[in-house]
């Protein structure tokens, strides 16, 4: 038993070797506390920046549109409007897109080499840095969309959302960027919860006498919903922060007009604009701006979290 | 007996085909504009290349004679996202270990994993707007205000999210019987981790690490007003704390110029960017599929 001890006392590990272990993990342990640190200064610094333009303006700042650097007079309801209804409208015509698109890759229409060959290729168009689509949007899609946008305006002028004549760059530019930019996210994330849905759903639904159309409104969609819709909370955060391309195609006007076929403004791309060369009271009121935008995203990523976590185990 | 066959007036098979046609349309809508937007930019942008493209600085817009090259912007990109590497792979695969080996899923690492997914959906120009808070308009990086340096960290806040991800997940996938072997013969908790469970969870680690990397060098939010631009060669370490360019901000800046020999210069650009950031991912995805195959084998 003496005999067992001892050796037993000699296989401990050194000192310098036990050290280096909670050395390491401490380490990992600060480093992963990084996240949280950044996440917090974030927030902290872009809130005490945009202090004094709080305490100046308060919630007026978010209903007023007067943004005159001469008068030291902010308010970012141009901005924040901009912000809202092009990354909404732009989801409005992305979902129906997306999800189609993700139905015809997930069914059987064509031999599965090709729906990977195009899964793949919407994948990839994620990668697309958005200032090339800001370039692309200048010179391709402008020309392209103006006769169109003419017509829009002759014959649906009497809409308050087409009343302006088109004179090029405009936020109903900046929306159709938008979706070209949301595609790939919301056609992925409803292409991999619908994979997900577990195949015997599918069967027993078939099994039953239902047609494929039935099966996939009935059965398949309200299964992989949740996992659609958090794609969608994703798509809708990144609509809103999304600044180059936005910035490049919307006009940056800051004169409020309910047309869609006008110059408008983001917060981002008011930030884009205008951060560079601000100064005195200008720059808080920017950072005031900021952080309604991080508010706005940070709203709905956490509950695009919560959405996940909600309803994933469910099946 | 008829309802044996297919019947094609049948309200259900109508309405079958139409959905159908309808998804059909759709996905025709949805991938047509994005074919028709990436051989655009190839073959616009592939048509100004030429060798002085990568050795001359741009000439400063004005005259329309001749734009002059790229190579500040690209040098810039290739530092810049560099400086924001350096920061953010150590600092994500230190935090991504902590979370897949240490963490018992406790209060602590389930606000971690929280935070690395709120901070993935952070508009990243307010990456840029809190760097310029932090370190531009305070002068603390040695008095320089606008550099290639800041512009890196404004960076390496974009890539932070994806790499503790990766490192995270690819940590996950190591099955549990090589860390108690490890354990087993008397190896240390770093040890195990440092020569065991890292190495073979590598590739999985190094593919999402490149798919950041190719991510931020195309990020020119965090950029336009934390490393701004610049159209001068880079020549030295004492550059870094200065203004400095780089393609995606070159892009942005040289899009909106009035002259045609600007807007030349910024599809050269975007050719070489969309080049290069698609080859790196289909190169991952080929390589990851590579390895998959050979692991079921």
């Amino acid at each position: 038993m003496e005999e067992k001890l001892t050796l037993f006392k000699n296989r401990k590990r050194f000192g310098i070797e036990k050290n280096i272990d909670i050395i390491f993990k401490n380490t990992a342990l600060v480093l992963s506390s990084f996240v949280a640190i950044i996440l917090l200064g974030i927030i902290l610094v872009v809130f005490f920046q945009s202090f004094e333009s709080f305490s100046r303006y308060g919630l007026k700042f978010l209903v007023t549109s007067e943004w005159n650097p001469v008068k030291d007079e902010y308010g970012a309801f141009t901005a924040i409007y901009g912000t809202l209804v092009t990354s909404f409208l732009s989801l409005l015509i992305t979902i129906p897109l997306g999800v189609g698109t993700a139905i015809f890759i997930t069914e059987d229409f064509v031999p599965k080499v090709v729906r990977e060959i195009i899964g793949s290729f919407v994948e990839l168009l994620a990668a697309i840095p958005s200032v090339v689509l800001g370039l692309w949007a200048i010179f391709v899609m402008e020309p392209f969309f103006r006769a169109f946008f003419v017509f829009l305006h002759n014959f649906f002028g009497w809409i308050p959302l087409f009343s302006t004549e088109p004179t090029g760059r405009n936020s109903l530019l900046a929306i159709l960027i938008l979706v070209v930019m949301l595609l790939p996210i919301v056609t992925s994330i409803a292409r991999d919860s619908l994979n997900q849905v577990p195949k015997k759903l599918r069967n027993a639904a078939y099994g039953i006498g239902a047609s494929r159309w039935k099966t996939i409104f009935s059965v398949i969609l309200p299964a992989a919903l949740s996992g659609i819709m958090a794609g969608v909370l994703l798509a809708l955060g990144r609509a809103m922060g999304e600044t180059m391309a936005v910035t490049m195609i919307i006009g940056n006007s800051n004169v409020f007009s309910w047309s869609l076929l006008s110059p408008g403004y983001t917060i981002s791309s008011m930030l884009a604009n205008q951060f560079g060369e601000a100064d005195g009271s200008q720059v808080s009121s920017l950072f005031y701006a900021a952080f309604v935008l991080m508010i706005l995203s940070l709203v709905v990523n956490i509950f695009a979290q919560w959405l996940v976590k909600k309803f994933s185990l469910k099946y | 007996m008829n309802s044996l066959y297919y019947q094609k007036r049948l309200s259900r098979n109508i309405g079958d085909k139409f959905f159908t046609s309808l998804s059909v349309i759709c996905a025709l809508i949805a991938i047509l504009p994005l074919i028709f937007l990436v051989t655009y930019i190839l073959i616009k942008g592939g048509s100004q290349i030429t060798p002085e493209l990568f050795t001359l600085e741009p000439n400063p817009p004005g005259d329309d004679l001749d734009a002059g090259g790229i190579n500040p912007a690209l040098i810039g990109t290739l530092i810049i996202t560099t400086i924001a590497s350096i920061i953010a792979i150590p600092v994500g695969v230190g935090g991504g270990i902590y979370l897949a080996e240490y963490s018992k899923g406790g209060a602590f690492s389930r606000f971690i994993r929280f935070g690395v997914n709120i901070l993935a959906g952070v508009p990243s120009i307010i990456a840029g707007v809190f760097i310029y808070a932090l370190i531009v308009s305070t002068k603390i990086l040695f008095g320089s205000m606008y550099s290639g340096l800041a512009g890196g960290m404004a960076l390496s806040i974009l890539m932070l999210p994806t790499v503790i991800k990766t490192t995270d997940e690819g940590l996950k996938l190591v099955p549990n019987e090589l860390r108690y072997a490890s354990l087993g013969v008397g190896a240390s908790m770093y040890t195990t981790i440092l020569k065991v469970t890292l190495p073979s969870a590598f590739r999985s680690i190094a593919t999402g690490v490149v798919l950041g990397i190719a991510r931020a060098a195309g990020e020119t939010a965090p950029l336009i007003f934390t490393a701004l631009f610049s159209y001068y060669y880079i020549t030295g370490f004492g550059d870094l704390f200065y203004e400095m360019g780089s393609l995606a901000v070159l892009i942005y800046n040289f899009a909106l110029e009035p002259y045609d020999a600007q807007n030349k210069l910024a599809w050269a650009a975007s050719f070489i960017l969309v080049l290069s950031i698609l080859s790196v991912n289909i190169l991952s995805r080929i390589l990851a599929a590579f390895t998959e195959k050979i692991k079921r084998v």
